[in-house]
């Protein structure tokens, strides 16, 4: 099984600002590969020229062995895309949004209703099946924008953050759909805002930063890393604490209001703690991918 | 040149899909291009027409309602298609975001241009084909001519379809239309031998005239009603060809400017 996507110091500029600096990194068959970062971090950008819709500023990428710049039409035939902003045909039904779409592909009219049908149960849409684009909700809008995306049978899905402000139960549907999709050997390359949904679904995955990847590896293997197993949480440390706690040499950050402990460092934080300092508002849970991300993209908003 | 190669057969799911909108709203679509017509016929033809006499063309004395018909059909072969690729397509690629959703299928950005102007001169054809049957009913143009007043609205479609495609690609908000119609759109509307001969008009407000391609719409279209075909006639129809390629060409490569970020 090889690799399906692979880029090599891909640069996207935009006029004269960067968006995408220099990253490379590989996506193997049959796997689902997330894309982190917080807003403006270039995500979407780098989603938009696999998918051929945005040309390479220089660089090298290619999909399923062909060029990006030599073979767009013969990639996206074969790759399904839901972007990031809904573009539902407004003037079409919930159906014939999915029929004139795999009209796109040239599908044969019969093949196009049989598939469509298939994919509105796969959804779970059957019931609007009739109605037009615009009385669906948000949540079923995302759902119909993924079942057009699977409308060619693509061996590689592209999802722009899928989940964006949808309902628990629509989170977990779609969550399920992209497992089974996996197990039927189709590789999701996935961008999410969401940490325990990329923890859940992605066997690998890159955090990117200002156009930079600033990270790459297994979910639980980052948490591991760069974080441990644990994180001590203290509300309101005093002074003291900090001090202490610096003098360790422990792994920590102050935030504006708490001081994070990192157990990678050390054992038994907690019991040399006590023999210290009065502890009461204290917590300790486990590590998660937010703890990484946080850390590695910084606390503060950057615009 | 790679805007030719990139265009396909493709194209015409673009076209379909636009068909497709267009014959779920069919009554609405047909019934302006049926009524306006009649309108301008009986106010303009039968009421303004009385004060107008000794009218001649091509030697022949003619009534007024017989020189206006076939301007009314270059009209609607100018509107069809300009309202469709400025309006109808700005919509489309600005906010349904519709190019964008073809384009990350095998379509390219050209094959979705084309389709779209292909689609603006159907509705050219669509629109002149209704008002050439009032027309006829009028007893306003002639057999066998009348015949070949469709392919010239498709071709007219054509370069009027890539000509608003040229100010879709550039206007910066829909409101930015205004000015393409009121200086170009309106002007053709009046001076382009629609309604009333050119030669009134001065010298240089003539050549002015025939640099504009409704001219040569309506010198082509009112020929065939008249069942006259000269010489002027191919010049007509060379100057909607060639400027048929200008167009289509600088509007698929201001729209690739315009769409691919
Ligand atoms: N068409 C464009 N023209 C100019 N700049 C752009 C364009 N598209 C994106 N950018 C800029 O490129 C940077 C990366 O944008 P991108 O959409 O890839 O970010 P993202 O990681 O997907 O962010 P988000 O999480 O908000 O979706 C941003 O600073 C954005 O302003
Ligand atoms: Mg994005």
């Amino acid at each position: 099984m090889g690799d399906v996507v692979v880029a090599e110091k891909l640069v996207k500029n935009y006029d004269e600002f960067r968006a995408v600096d220099s990253i490379g990194f590989s996506i193997h068959q049959g796997e689902c590969f997330g894309f982190l970062g917080p807003n403006g971090a270039g995500k979407s950008t780098t989603m938009r020229m696999i998918h051929c819709a945005s040309p390479l500023t220089s660089g090298r990428l290619t999909v399923l062995d062909m060029d990006v710049q030599v073979d767009p039409r013969r990639i996206k035939a074969l790759i399904g895309v839901a972007p990031q902003e809904n573009n539902l045909d407004p003037d079409f039904s919930v159906i014939k949004n999915l029929t004139s779409y795999a009209r796109y592909f040239n599908m044969e009219k019969a093949l196009a209703l049989k598939r469509s049908e298939e994919l509105l149960k796969f959804m779970q849409l059957t019931e609007k099946r009739d109605e037009m684009v615009e009385s669906l909700s948000g949540g079923m809008k995302r759902r119909l924008i993924i079942a057009r995306a699977l409308i060619n049978e693509p061996r590689i899905l592209i999802l722009d953050e899928p989940t964006t402000g949808l309902d628990p139960q629509a989170r977990h549907l779609i969550w399920e759909r992209i497992r089974e999709l996996k197990r039927k050997g189709v590789t999701v390359i996935l961008t999410t805002h969401y940490m325990d949904e990329a923890e859940k679904l992605c066997d690998r995955l890159v955090i990117m930063d200002k156009g930079k990847i600033v990270v790459e590896g297994t979910p639980r293997k980052l948490i591991e890393e760069r974080i441990g197993a644990e994180v001590l949480e203290i509300d309101e440390p005093s002074p003291e604490m900090e001090v202490f706690v610096q003098a360790k040499g422990w792994d920590f950050e102050r935030t504006a209001d708490r001081l994070l402990i990192y157990s990678r460092c050390c054992e038994d934080l907690l019991g040399e703690l006590r023999t210290k300092f009065q502890l009461e508002s204290v917590i300790i849970r486990r590590a998660s991918l937010e703890d990484v991300f946080l850390r590695l993209t910084g606390r503060r908003l950057v615009e | 040149m790679s805007l030719v190669k990139n265009i396909s057969w493709r194209s015409w799911s673009v076209w379909k899909r636009n068909r497709d909108v267009f014959l779920t709203t069919w009554k609405t679509n047909f019934l302006p291009p049926f009524l306006e017509p009649i309108l301008y016929l009986v106010a303009m033809g039968l009421g303004f027409g009385v004060l107008i006499n000794d009218l001649v063309f091509r030697g022949e004395t003619i009534e007024y309602i017989q020189f206006l018909a076939p301007g009314l059909l270059a009209i609607s072969i100018m509107y069809g298609a300009f309202f469709e690729c400025s309006f109808g397509s700005f919509v489309r690629m600005h906010y349904q975001k519709t190019f964008d959703a073809m384009v990350a299928t095998p379509l390219t950005i050209e094959d979705v241009i084309t389709g779209e102007i292909l689609w603006g001169a159907t509705k050219s054809l669509i629109n002149t084909t209704i008002v050439l049957v009032v027309v006829t009913a009028f007893g306003l143009a002639d057999f066998p001519g009348l015949i070949f007043v469709p392919v010239i609205a498709f071709l007219g479609g054509m370069m009027f379809a890539s000509l608003a495609m040229l100010f879709t690609a550039l206007v910066p908000n829909i409101d930015s239309f205004n000015y393409p119609f009121f200086l170009l759109v309106t002007p053709m509307f009046l001076f382009s031998g629609t309604f009333f001969p050119l030669d009134v008009l001065p010298n240089w407000a003539q050549t002015l005239a025939y640099a504009l391609p409704l001219t040569h719409v309506s010198i082509v279209v009112r020929d065939l009603c008249f069942n006259y075909f000269v010489l002027i006639d191919l010049a007509s129809i060379a100057y909607m060809i060639v400027f048929t390629i200008i167009f289509f060409f600088a509007s698929l490569y201001l729209m690739k400017r315009r769409l691919i970020k």
